[in-house]
């Protein structure tokens, strides 16, 4: 591996901590949120220290620094992701990236401008939906990618539909020309599923979706964090990702949007910073990124992430990727080797590798529910994300009604694994499943 | 963090060989209660005569704790008023919202005692009240709601 994890670990104070009776602390839910190291924390200090004001209002000094600092990171994160920033100052607007509040209010912002548009005027005509028209996502979607598409099309009239999830993890494209056709206005779907680890294949259905000029949209929460990803080489409309899941603070989302269309694209939140003028009578609008960024943004947090990028390019996004790959191959392998556990999502392939999956690896323990085996595993300093996921759908359609998932971060190492699959045939010990059948038939 | 503190003998034998588990006939009043956070979920039936709880009998999946908790319910309160299954519940509620302060009467909570550990876990203590949150809904639907007030599971 050609990644110092000793070295890098060191900025993360957290991992050196201890849980439950002196429990070396193993951190495997960064698909939820990830840790953050002291650059990022650093930045955030100093620049409330230094230069903290209200950005793109006043002209007073620490004004000036601090709107220089806010669209500095938007510049960063912009580059991060292969797209444009605009002009530096942030007055002249252009830019592709939009700062929310995280990437599920980046999604709804799209999703509510597209019923704004219904009643913005005829030029606004491209996002409108209405009766016949379709929507199309996957069931793989985190509820953050599928809610604000049901509820857009209750409000509008247009029909939901979506792609189906093979019994290995993938998704099902075999309809593909049933399901995108000259009726779909929309076509969302995640990059790398949070439960199954699957990454999709963007370009084909990006392909497709131009056939019929559907926007889509691309849910990369799971995938940004994990590896170098450039949205303008994927070819996609528009894009989500959260702050916190890279190294990041909370309460920061990113928006990407292509330009011609956030150019076009009537505003989701209204009020100060994305007006153009204002008078009793009515109210036209700034250009993007500030048409939708009303009121005072989250501005260290903006600062932190854009250290957080510098962070992530400092270790290399190539690196990070393949250390992760590392992981998750032996951590699916050592998971399925054991007797009674199921990898749900894509397992270990013939060459003895995984493929076109990441680092969020989730699993069932025959006879033991999963809450318990995270409570073993909790009970041995070992953190693991267990339930749904946010993706109910993706787990009634397999069957299961909950998996334990453990998911990789460029600070994970392969002891890490070792703890992990240790741990589960503890579990498995505790409620005695290795020995005897369970006397409950738990899924 | 010693397992066995939350995981009883108690509640691991009520998981492996649960009490009155089936959904039955008749039935005055039922409940569907789901955990939004995790997927479990109890379908609960209550059967009240004359203002006795003749049966409890339920179907659901969960965890240990979700599943052995609505076992650990059906034995407390098969055969009792609905105003003493009511006073179990509060004791039940009060002992795992207490954070492990609770001291747990065993006259009023028989084999419920044993989820003193779990209410130190403020993760798992939804789990072993899911059942309870059938039950009060499941009586309300029965007719017994009055009786059923004054109960706040949250």
């Amino acid at each position: 591996m050609s990644l110092d994890v000793a070295t890098l670990r060191a900025d993360f104070a957290i991992l050196t901590r201890t849980v439950r009776d002196e429990k070396p602390l193993v951190y495997l839910d960064s698909g939820a949120t990830s840790q953050r190291p002291r650059q990022v924390l650093d930045a955030e200090r100093k620049f409330l220290e230094t230069a903290n004001a209200a950005v793109h209002r006043g002209a007073h000094q620490l004004a000036e620094e601090a709107t220089d600092a806010y669209e500095d990171a938007r510049a960063k994160i912009a580059a991060f992701v292969g797209v444009d920033s605009g002009s530096i100052s942030g007055s002249a607007g252009g830019g592709e990236i939009v700062f929310t509040k995280n990437a599920t209010e980046g999604i709804n912002l799209v999703a509510y401008a597209m019923s704004n548009a219904a009643t913005a005027g005829p030029e606004m005509k491209r996002f409108t939906l209405s009766e016949g028209d379709e929507v199309v996502i996957t069931e793989m979607e985190h509820h953050a990618n599928l809610v604000p598409w049901q509820q857009l099309c209750q409000r509008t009239g247009a029909t939901l539909r979506w792609f189906g999830v093979t019994d290995d993890g993938r998704l099902d494209l075999s309809n593909i020309d049933e399901l995108i056709t000259e009726r779909t206005k929309v076509v969302a779907f995640t990059h790398q599923s949070n439960v199954l680890g699957t990454i999709n294949p963007v370009r084909q259905l990006v392909a497709k979706a131009r056939e019929v000029s559907a926007l889509t949209v691309l849910d990369a929460c799971q995938s940004v964090p994990h590896g170098p990803v450039d949205f303008h080489e994927l070819g996609v409309d528009f894009a989500v990702f959260s702050g916190h899941k890279m190294l990041g603070p909370s309460g920061i989302g990113v928006l990407y949007g292509r330009r011609e269309l956030l150019e076009a694209m009537p505003p989701f939140l209204t009020g100060g910073s994305m007006i153009e003028l204002v008078k009793m009578e009515g109210s036209t609008f700034a250009s993007p990124p500030q048409r939708f960024e009303a009121g005072v943004p989250m501005t260290s947090q903006a600062v932190g992430l854009g250290a957080a990028v510098d962070y992530l390019n400092s270790i290399g996004m190539d690196n990070i990727a393949k250390h992760e790959h590392e992981l998750t191959r032996a951590a699916v392998a050592g998971l399925s080797a054991i007797d009674g556990v199921r990898i749900v999502g894509p397992g270990i392939d013939e060459d003895g590798d995984v493929h076109d999956r990441g680092g969020a690896v989730s699993f069932v323990v025959d006879g033991v529910h999963p809450h318990d085996v995270s409570q073993v595993l909790d009970s041995l300093g070992i953190a693991v994300r267990v339930g749904h996921h946010c993706a109910w759908p993706l787990h009634r359609r397999l069957g299961i009604p909950a998996t334990v998932r453990a998911s990789f971060y460029l600070y994970n190492q392969p002891s890490d694994v070792d703890a992990l699959v240790a741990g589960v045939r503890e579990a498995q010990r505790f409620f005695g499943v290795t020995d005897e059948e369970p006397a409950n038939g738990q899924a | 963090m010693q397992l066995e503190s939350m995981y009883q003998d108690i509640i691991l034998d009520h998981y492996k060989h649960p009490h009155g588990r089936g959904l039955r006939e008749p039935f005055d009043g039922e409940s569907f209660q789901v955990n939004p956070t995790c997927g479990d979920e109890v379908t609960l039936r209550v059967h009240v005569d004359d203002d006795t709880i003749t049966d409890v009998s339920y179907d659901g999946q969960g965890c240990s704790i979700s599943q052995a908790s609505v076992s650990v319910l059906n034995e407390l309160v098969v055969g009792n008023t609905v105003e003493q299954a009511m006073t179990t519940m509060n004791a039940f509620v009060e002992l795992m919202q207490g954070r492990g302060t609770v001291e747990p009467d065993e006259d009023v909570l028989d084999d419920g005692i044993a989820f003193a550990g779990v209410a130190k876990y403020p993760a798992r203590v939804k789990c072993a009240l899911l059942g309870w949150m059938a039950l009060k809904a499941a009586l309300a639907s029965a007719g017994a709601a009055e009786a059923a007030q004054g109960v706040e599971v949250q």
